[in-house]
């Protein structure tokens, strides 16, 4: 299980609280990347398709930002694994909205 | 009971001002989705009770929000907006090419017959179209394919597609305008269009009588007469007699002839409203003074209306398309300011009031009457 933390905004569109967990395997044949987990996550929750990754491109919006384990992740390509403990579901993968604006 | 709602978009959020037909108490409901911009927030002519708000910000892009129900329920529908094929490129600030990038949907517009059916301006300026409620949209390219498409580009406030208008006299007929590209006509149902510029001028342009180019700002018709267009240009107040074939100035005696929105009074198609704004880099009303000018002539000759409005230290702006008419036997008239207020008139503008003065910057603002 992958558990993700979306900003205020994309909980309250897709209808959640709290955390969002994922059903991704921690011990696969290969390391869960971070691309994976960002369709996983618009497959569980379509109003999100587009919000946070582009259309057609894929490419991560501007001002959203993937933080995992106090690393940014945000320049990372969709087959960047995972780290460890975020896979194991001991630490969240962030989803952020950029500091920008009022 | 007849009467009137009123949905207000903003920088912040989504609001809804209800009244009966005295149009004296208001009910103010929001903000929904807070914290968005709502560039646009409209009900169906066909179906009161089907409200379209599009929601969107910088950091999570563009959403769609459908109510089926007058507002108490809402679903998120569709947000793609692909271009039709490869897009190509438009003229950047700088004038090198620029890929064709979606930004944001400016403009809904639904059909007058069928509630699933709705028209979306969007920025970079092209028109969509969704028949099944916003679920899905198609790009009617012909109007971005047009041989001058490659010549369009931004005004300040980027390249955005802001006015849609549906001719209900005329099948197949339509028109849109973009920033700051111009006015086009459609006579095939959004098939294939024409620039409808003849007697634009503007004197910012090389050639400023160029068929492409015109800032416009907005475009007014009054349904029972839609041969006849009235215009808001970056400066000029234009009207068309002849759906836009040709367009000749009517700014007349206001005291600047630069703004944004222009409407049409609903029983009375030559009686037209502006908001003259001081000018292009001072966007407050002349003097700090905030008067909506009424034209009864259709045009010319235009008259202050100021009964209840702020004559003194006001500087707001009132955006294109934060101002809307209801179709009650004593009209109302309604904006929205850029400080926050909408000002209601139940009295074709004689005499105004503040519904609400201490909302974000509006953006948006139209009126539905019901039964």
């Amino acid at each position: 299980m992958i558990r993700v933390e979306l900003p205020a905004h994309l909980r309250t569109l897709a209808g959640v609280s709290g955390e969002v967990a994922l059903d991704l395997p921690a011990d696969g044949p290969a390391p869960v990347t971070l691309g994976e987990a960002l369709d996983a996550l618009e497959a569980s929750y379509p109003v999100l398709r587009g919000t946070i990754r582009d259309h057609g491109t894929g490419r991560r919006r501007a001002f959203v930002r993937f933080f995992a384990c106090q690393e940014d992740l945000s320049h990372e390509a969709p087959d960047y694994p995972l780290p460890e403990p975020v896979r194991s579901g001991r630490e969240p993968l962030l989803v952020i909205g950029a500091i920008a604006g009022g | 009971m007849t009467g009137v709602r009123v949905l207000v978009g903003t920088r912040k959020g989504a609001f809804v001002l209800t009244s009966d037909g005295k149009r004296e108490k208001w009910d103010i409901s929001g903000p929904h989705f807070a914290g968005w911009e709502i560039y646009h927030f409209k009900g169906s002519p066909a179906d009161p009770d089907r409200l379209y708000v599009s929601q969107s910000t910088g950091w999570f892009g563009q959403q769609i929000q459908r109510s089926d129900d007058a507002g108490r329920n809402w679903q998120s529908v569709g947000n793609e907006f692909s271009y039709d094929g490869v897009p190509g490129t438009h003229q950047w600030y700088d004038g090198t090419p620029h890929p064709w990038e979606f930004a944001r949907v400016w403009h809904l517009e639904p059909s007058l017959h069928d509630p699933d059916t709705v028209y979306a301006g969007v920025e970079d300026a092209a028109l969509f179209r969704s028949v099944d409620g916003g679920q899905s949209w198609r790009e009617m390219s012909g109007l971005r394919n047009h041989d001058t498409g490659s010549s369009w580009a931004p005004g300040a406030g980027g390249m955005c597609l802001h006015t849609i208008l549906l001719d209900p006299v005329n099948e197949g007929r339509m028109f849109a305008a973009i920033s700051a590209a111009g006015a086009f006509r459609s006579d095939d149902s959004g098939e294939t269009w024409r620039p409808i510029t003849k007697g634009l001028r503007s004197e910012t342009m090389p050639d400023p009588a160029a068929e492409v180019g015109h800032c416009v700002h907005r475009i007014a018709m009054h349904p029972e007469r839609p041969d006849v267009l009235f215009m808001q240009k970056h400066w000029d107040v234009m009207r068309s007699d002849d759906a836009g074939a040709n367009w000749y100035e009517i700014s007349g005696d206001l005291p600047t002839d630069f703004g944004f929105p222009i409407s049409v009074h609903a029983h009375e198609p030559e009686t037209v409203y502006v908001v003259p704004i001081t000018s292009d880099s001072l966007h407050f009303p002349p003097d700090g003074r905030l008067r909506v000018y009424r034209s009864r002539t259709g045009g010319n000759e235009w008259e202050p209306l100021t009964a209840g409005l702020p004559q003194d230290n006001c500087y707001v702006n009132v955006l294109r398309d934060a101002m809307d008419v209801d179709s009650l036997d004593s009209c109302g008239v309604y904006f929205g300011t850029t400080g926050g207020q909408v000002y209601a008139s139940a009295d074709s503008g004689e005499t105004w009031s503040a519904v609400v003065r201490d909302l974000p910057s509006v953006l948006s603002v139209e009126v539905q009457t019901l039964p």
